[in-house]
C-alpha cells in the first residue's frame, strides 16, 4: 500500500509539472499570436481553428487511451477517411443517424483492432498499421476512389459548420463533452484505473486479478470511435467524405498524447493535458498560416510533414529527459 | 496430429507458400510461366528483398524502422536532382557518381539519426522511427516541390534495367547483399552481437557487448539499404514522384522479414528467408494485379496476409 501511495505523489507532481508545462507553452504562444497578428483573436479565426482542430483532440484522446496500455493506434487517419465516407452516405438521414453511425464504424474497426492485440496476440504495431491499410482500402472501395459528396439539404452539415454564439463550433461542444467524460472514466473508475495499471506492468495487472482483455478492448474500440468522430466532423465540415484524407494524423495525435506527458512506454497519462498538446500542435500550424499570409515565410503542404515529424522530435527530446529525470527519482 | 501439423506448417510455412502460390499462378494466371513474368518479378521483387534484409537486422535486435518508405523517397528524390544539375552536365561521370554515393549517404545519415533516437536516447523504435515516416516524405516532396521528375538517363537508369547474364542488374544485387549480410550475421562479430542483443539486451550489456553501436549500426544498415532501393524504384521508372517512391515499403518489408522467419521479439536474422519473404509478398501483389483485383482490394489482402504472416509467427515462439 505504500508502494501505491508514493507512485500517486511522484505521479502527481510529476504531471502536473510537465502538464503545467504545456499550458504555459499554450498561453505564451497565443499572448504572442493575439500581439502579432490582427485576426488572431477574432472570432472567426477563434471558431474555425477549434472547428478544424476539435478532429485532432478527439483522435489524441482515443489515443492517449491506447498508449497509456503501452500499445499505439496507427490507423486512426484511415478511420477518419473511412468514416468520413460512410457518413456522406448516412448524410441524407440527418445528423442524428450519421454521428452515431459513424462513431459505431469508427468503434467496428476499433473492435477488429481490439481482436487482432488481444485474441490474436499481434503486436499494436502491427494490428494497426493493417488495418491502416485495410481502412484505407475499405475507404477507397465504398466510395469507388471518389469524393463523395454530402447531402446539403439535411441537418448534417449544420454540426460541422455552425457555431453556438458566432464562436463555439458544434464539434468542439462535442468533443469536449467527451474529454470531460473520458477524464472522469480515467481518473474515477475502475476501467481507467486498469489501463493506468497495464501501462505500469501487464502480467502484474493480470495477476491482480484486474480485467487486462476488457480494458484492453475498451481502449482500442474507444480510438476507433474517437476517429469515427472525427470522420463525421470532416465531413460534415467540409461537406464531403474524403477517402484519402488522414493521411499522417496519427502522428499529430502522437505528438499531441506525447507533449501532454503520456508517456509512450504507458502508464501515466492525463486527458487535459492532451487535449492541451492537440491544442498546442494546432496552434503551431495556425501561426504559421499567418506568417505566411504575411509573407515572412512560404510554407508548403509538403512542409506541414516536415514540420509534424518535426515537432514530435522536440518533444520526444523532452521527454526523454523527463522519463530520465523520474528512472533516477526512482533509483 | 494438429501439433505435427502446426509445426510443419510454421517451419516450412515460407516454402510452402511459396509452392502454394506458384501453383495457383500457373493454373489460373495467364502466361505466368513465360520468361517475361520472371523479369518483371525478379526486377520489382528486388526493392522490397533490399529493404527486407536490412529490415531483418533491425527486428533481430528487437527494434523496428518504420521509415524504410520514407527515406527510399528521400534517396530517389535527390538523385534525379544532382544527375540533372548543371554540375552532372559538365562532368557526367562524376554527375553519376555523385547521384549515386550523395543519396545513400544522405540515406545514412536518416539511419544515423534513427539510430542515435533509438540507442543513446532509449526512445522506442517505432515512435523514433516514425519521425521519418512521415516528415521523411515531406522532406523528399519540399526538394522537388512535390514534381514527377522524369529524365532519360540510360547511365543511372542501368540501376534498374540493366541486365548481366541475361538477368536484371538488381536481381544479382540483392544476391550480393544477402550472401555479404549472410556471412556477416554468421561469420562475424558484429553480426553476433546483432543476435545478442536481441536476444537478451541485459544479458549482452554485462557481457560488453557496445549494445548502443550494435543497435546504431543497425538502423544505418537499413536506411543504407533502403536509400539503394529507392534508386532502384528511381531507375526502374525513368521517373521519380517523391510521394510515391516506397509508399508502404515498411509494410511489405516487414511482412517479408515476418514471414521468412524473423522473431519480432529479436533474436533471429533468417536473411535467405528475408528474401524468401520478399518473394512471396511480391508474389501475391503480382497474383492480384495479374487477375485483376483492384489496388484497394489488393491493399485489403495485403493488410489480411501480414496480420496472418505475424499470427503463425506468434505460434512459432510457443
Amino acid at each position: 500500500m505504500l508502494d501505491q501511495n508514493t507512485f500517486d505523489l511522484r505521479r502527481y507532481i510529476q504531471g502536473n509539472g510537465q502538464s503545467m508545462g504545456v499550458w504555459l507553452a499554450l498561453i505564451v504562444m497565443i499572448a504572442f499570436g493575439a500581439l502579432r497578428y490582427d485576426n488572431f483573436a477574432g472570432a472567426y479565426n477563434i471558431s474555425s481553428f477549434l472547428n478544424y482542430n476539435s478532429m485532432f483532440i478527439a483522435i489524441a484522446l482515443g489515443m492517449c487511451f491506447v498508449i497509456m496500455t503501452g500499445g499505439i493506434d496507427l490507423s486512426v487517419g484511415s478511420v477518419v477517411a473511412f468514416t468520413s465516407v460512410c457518413v456522406a452516405y448516412l448524410s441524407p438521414y440527418g445528423i442524428q443517424v450519421a454521428l452515431p453511425g459513424g462513431i459505431l464504424a469508427g468503434m467496428a474497426i476499433g473492435s477488429i483492432n481490439a481482436f487482432f492485440v488481444i485474441a490474436m496476440r499481434i503486436p499494436p504495431f502491427i494490428a494497426t498499421l493493417a488495418t491502416m491499410l485495410g481502412a484505407k482500402g475499405g475507404a477507397l472501395v465504398i466510395s469507388g476512389r471518389q469524393t463523395i459528396s454530402v447531402d446539403w439539404g439535411s441537418n448534417f452539415t449544420k454540426f460541422g459548420m455552425n457555431n453556438v454564439g458566432g464562436l463555439l463550433p458544434w464539434s468542439i461542444i462535442v468533443v469536449a463533452i467527451l474529454a470531460v467524460m473520458l477524464w472522469i472514466v480515467l481518473e474515477k473508475t475502475s476501467i481507467g484505473r486498469t489501463v493506468e495499471a497495464i501501462g505500469g506492468g501487464e502480467d502484474a495487472t493480470r495477476m491482480m486479478g484486474l480485467p487486462v482483455n476488457r480494458a484492453k478492448a475498451f481502449v482500442y474500440i474507444l480510438s476507433g470511435g474517437c476517429a469515427g468522430l472525427a470522420g463525421v466532423i470532416l465531413a460534415s465540415g467540409f461537406g464531403a467524405g474524403q477517402p484519402l484524407e488522414g493521411v499522417g494524423w496519427e502522428l499529430s495525435a502522437i505528438a499531441s498524447v506525447v507533449v501532454g506527458g503520456t508517456l509512450l512506454t504507458g502508464g501515466l497519462g492525463s486527458v487535459p493535458a492532451t487535449v492541451a498538446g492537440a491544442l498546442l500542435l494546432g496552434l503551431v500550424f495556425n501561426m504559421l498560416n499567418f506568417e505566411n499570409g504575411r509573407g515572412v515565410i512560404s510554407i508548403s503542404a509538403y512542409w506541414q510533414m516536415v514540420i509534424r515529424g518535426l515537432f514530435l522530435f522536440v518533444v520526444i527530446l523532452l521527454q526523454s529527459r523527463v522519463s530520465r529525470v523520474s528512472a533516477k527519482q526512482e533509483a | 496430429m494438429p501439433g505435427f501439423d502446426t509445426k510443419m506448417l510454421t517451419k516450412h510455412g515460407g516454402l510452402i507458400a511459396l509452392a502454394v502460390l506458384l501453383l495457383i499462378n500457373i493454373a489460373i494466371t495467364p502466361n505466368f510461366l513465360q520468361l517475361q513474368t520472371l523479369f518483371v518479378n525478379i526486377s520489382q521483387v528486388a526493392t522490397i528483398a533490399i529493404v527486407a534484409v536490412g529490415m531483418t537486422l533491425v527486428i533481430a535486435t528487437a527494434g523496428i524502422d518504420l521509415s524504410v518508405g520514407a527515406v527510399m523517397a528521400v534517396a530517389g528524390a535527390l538523385a534525379p536532382l544532382i544527375f540533372l544539375s548543371e554540375f552532372a552536365q559538365a562532368y557526367p561521370t562524376l554527375g553519376l557518381a555523385a547521384s549515386i554515393v550523395v543519396p545513400i549517404l544522405v540515406a545514412l545519415l536518416c539511419g544515423l539519426f534513427n539510430g542515435v533516437l533509438v540507442a543513446y536516447l532509449g526512445v522506442q523504435p517505432i515512435i523514433a522511427t516514425l519521425i521519418f515516416f512521415i516528415s521523411g516524405r515531406g522532406i523528399a516532396q519540399v526538394l522537388t516541390n512535390g514534381n514527377l521528375q522524369t529524365f532519360s538517363h540510360p547511365g543511372f537508369s542501368y540501376l534498374g534495367t540493366g541486365k548481366i547474364l541475361g538477368l536484371p542488374f538488381q536481381g544479382w544485387l540483392v544476391l550480393v547483399i544477402a550472401i555479404v549480410f549472410f556471412y556477416i550475421v554468421n561469420r562475424t562479430m558484429f553480426g553476433r552481437r546483432i543476435l545478442a542483443v536481441g536476444g537478451n539486451e541485459k544479458a549482452a550489456k554485462l557481457t560488453g557487448t557496445p549494445v548502443r553501436r550494435v543497435k546504431t549500426g543497425v538502423y544505418v544498415i537499413s536506411a543504407g539499404l533502403s536509400g539503394i532501393a529507392g534508386l532502384i524504384v528511381v531507375a526502374i521508372n525513368s521517373a521519380s514522384d517523391a510521394a510515391r517512391i516506397g509508399n508502404l515499403m515498411e509494410l511489405d518489408a516487414i511482412a517479408s522479414a515476418v514471414v521468412g522467419g524473423t522473431l519480432l521479439m529479436g533474436g533471429k536474422a533468417p536473411i535467405f528467408g528475408a528474401v524468401l519473404g520478399a518473394v512471396i509478398i511480391q508474389l501475391v501483389k503480382y497474383t492480384l494485379l495479374a487477375n485483376g483485383v483492384a489496388d484497394e482490394v489488393a491493399l485489403i489482402a495485403k493488410a489480411g496476409i501480414i496480420v496472418l504472416a505475424v499470427y503463425v509467427q506468434q505460434g512459432r515462439k510457443e
